[in-house]
């Protein structure tokens, strides 16, 4: 059979090619072409191979701030999707009091990032902050300015108030679209309230779950603005997590061939990750190959 | 299995509702027995599923007693009450196997394993799903699933009744008229009384022994397919139950014999007397009608014949009101022609209920 060809398709395409190309395709090449170059200043670049990703592989300051970052990630998940799911079976299903809390759920979330970050730092303050002055009139050696332990807890404790909501409403969606039977449905099978839970709300949660988990994790991992408001990276380089190390090294330092290439590490990592957590999470119930008995 | 008796039940969905004296139930006071198989029928809202629910449950009556034999359980949990319901949607444990979902309610209620594997065994073979047993319940067809969720009840041999919450909504046609007789023969297997919420006048006449017709959160009349077709108690049975419903025909009393739009019909014998000042009102199913040529009955205008295959139906006006006529489909039908009622088939209704016989 002929096929027909019309090239005015590309017509209706290249708007969104061009877009596209704007928005994510040249600035990528950009950092891919910084990447593989080096420069000692006057705008002149050299070419210098795959030399920045070795080095940013090899370097112990990539390291650290990867785990920690890692750190970080594991432990905002280990706390904020249990403790949504937690608070979103405590929330009423339905009267006045619905709204009222979905208000305050959703108000965190509308605070920009960089005035979270400030709340906490003044909050965290023990000579003017309400959190501060109190955990230290308790006589709880709390300084997150130059105990590292302190910096890490009001960092995970900051993220986990401000995004703990977007896990809540996500898990409260799910919740309230199982109908009514199941739960009746339970009752008269005779299910404890953990069989209920386990076998009709989590199962029914899992595609919310997924997308939770995977916006908590992209997110938390990328994160820059709230840990830089309230600690700047500090004390020391504990809480340098890698976006605020990528700006040190592409900004401080200026050091843009090792920044670029720690850009596209970077990147691939958040790729990749994402890429396992979500075939791990959409596998996890669904059918093995099916084994018809045979006869 | 257990006779259910229904003492004086009334239900209101919020005490406000009550106060206005505007209740779902306005009063059911009926006894299903051990073993029998109940439809409940009624159009959309008149309260058969708040009675359903009363019976497994999952609603507590604002006033009356619900008793299992002679146990008062009005006030016990659905659980407490042993019973099993099927709802209108199939439910499933989404990441059980077809086994797991069967075996779920024995171990909720702590029944040895042995004894399990042995029940759910049998039921997977009842309900013909043993090829399906070890796949997850969530990708079967929707008749399947229902079919779980029933062999879910079943599977408790000691239950005291299976509720029914028209569990044949989503079923392909051609599968309900399958599953509705599989149900009827796991009725005749098992022994167990059911209750089945229908709005589906087929599936209630086929499935129960007893059909209990509901409207307007009353329960209207209790009574075998048979009896509701020849004596409907209601014109709101003779009207829902059949297809046309019964002809109603508003009628004046004189002597003997009522008079439709100036025509005198003679009524049998038997039909008692009619206190002064109700409305009343002639009730023949089309099905009793008959055409026979002009002067030898009562003249009517024939509108129009619907031609529905087995047989063919005849629109016409009595005077004013309308009148449907069943015939047979080779029987030639002229243009202009009388009807004649079969006596015997006649009902007479006073104010919208039947006037007994003596």
């Amino acid at each position: 059979m002929e096929k027909t060809w019309n090239n005015k398709a590309w017509f209706f395409v290249l708007p969104v090619l061009l877009l596209v190309a704007f928005s994510a395709v040249i600035p990528l090449m950009t950092v891919v072409n910084y990447s593989v170059q080096d420069t000692f200043g006057n705008n002149q670049f050299f070419w210098n191979g795959t030399e920045w990703f070795k080095e940013i592989l090899t370097s112990e300051r990539f390291h650290d701030s990867l785990i920690r970052n890692l750190i970080f990630s594991g432990l905002i998940l280990a706390i904020e999707i249990p403790l949504g799911i937690i608070v979103a079976l405590a929330m009423p299903k339905k009267g006045f009091w619905v709204s009222v809390c979905l208000v305050l759920m959703a108000l965190p979330l509308l605070i920009p990032w960089n005035v979270v970050g400030t709340i906490w730092q003044v909050f965290g303050r023990t000579d003017i902050g309400l959190l501060g002055y109190t955990v230290d009139a308790l006589g709880i050696d709390y300084n997150y300015v130059a105990d590292p332990f302190a910096a890490w807890v009001t960092v995970i404790v900051m993220d986990v108030w401000h995004w703990t909501s977007l896990v809540v409403l996500l898990c409260y969606a799910g919740l309230v679209s199982i109908p009514d039977a199941y739960y009746q449905a339970a009752k008269i099978d005779g299910a404890s309230r953990w069989a209920v839970f386990r076998y009709i709300q989590l199962p029914k949660m899992g595609r919310v779950l997924l997308i939770a988990v995977l916006l908590r994790f992209m997110d938390s991992f990328m994160i820059y603005t709230e840990p830089f408001v309230v600690t700047g990276g500090g004390p020391g380089n504990s809480t340098t997590f890698l976006s605020i190390d990528l700006v040190k090294l592409a900004i401080g330092q200026f050091n843009l061939g090792e920044a670029a290439a720690m850009s596209l590490v970077y990147f691939l990592i958040i790729l990749a990750l994402s890429w396992v957590f979500y075939t791990v999470m959409t596998n996890a119930g669904t059918d093995k190959p099916v084994k018809e008995i045979s006869e | 299995m257990a006779r259910i008796r229904l003492d004086h039940i009334r239900h209101a969905y919020t005490p406000e509702l009550a106060k206005a004296d505007n209740y779902a139930l306005r009063e059911v006071d009926t006894t299903f027995a051990d073993g029998g198989a109940y439809a409940l029928l009624g159009p959309s809202g008149c309260g058969k599923t708040t009675l359903l629910n009363i019976i497994s449950g999952l609603l507590t009556p604002s006033n009356g007693h619900v008793r299992f034999d002679d146990t008062d359980v009005t006030m016990l949990t659905p659980e407490a009450r042993n019973i099993a319901q099927v709802f209108q949607f199939p439910v499933i444990y989404d990441t059980m196997t077809v086994r797991e979902n069967l075996a779920f309610p024995l171990k909720n209620r702590k029944v040895p394993a042995d004894e399990i594997q042995r029940r759910v065994a049998d039921m997977l073979r009842r309900i013909g799903l043993e090829k399906k047993a070890d796949r997850k319940a969530r990708g079967l067809t929707a008749d399947e699933k229902q079919k779980i969720s029933l062999g879910r009840g079943l599977v408790r041999s000691d239950v005291n009744a299976i509720l029914f919450d028209e569990p044949l909504t989503v079923i392909d046609p051609h599968m309900k008229w399958q599953l509705r007789s599989e149900l009827k023969q796991l009725h005749r297997e098992f022994q167990m009384t059911m209750v089945y919420v229908t709005h589906d006048q087929t599936e209630a006449l086929t499935f129960a022994d007893k059909v209990v017709v509901m409207y307007a959160g009353e329960v209207v009349q209790i009574g075998t397919p048979e009896e509701l077709f020849e004596r409907p108690q209601h014109t709101f049975v003779g009207y829902f139950i059949g297809s046309p419903g019964m002809n109603l025909l508003p009628c004046a009393l004189e002597g003997g014999a009522a008079v439709v739009s100036g025509q005198r019909i003679a009524l049998p014998a038997s039909i008692g007397p009619v206190a002064a000042g109700k409305t009343t009102e002639l009730g023949i199913r089309p099905e009793f009608v008959s055409l026979v040529p002009r002067g030898q009955g009562i003249p009517v205008q024939i509108d129009k014949v619907e031609d529905i295959g087995s047989e063919r139906i005849v629109r016409a006006r009595l005077g004013d009101t309308r009148l449907s006529a069943v015939l047979d489909e080779d029987r030639e039908i002229p243009a202009e022609a009388d009807v004649a009622f079969t006596q015997e088939q006649l009902n007479l209704y006073a104010d919208s209920w039947l006037v007994a016989r003596r």
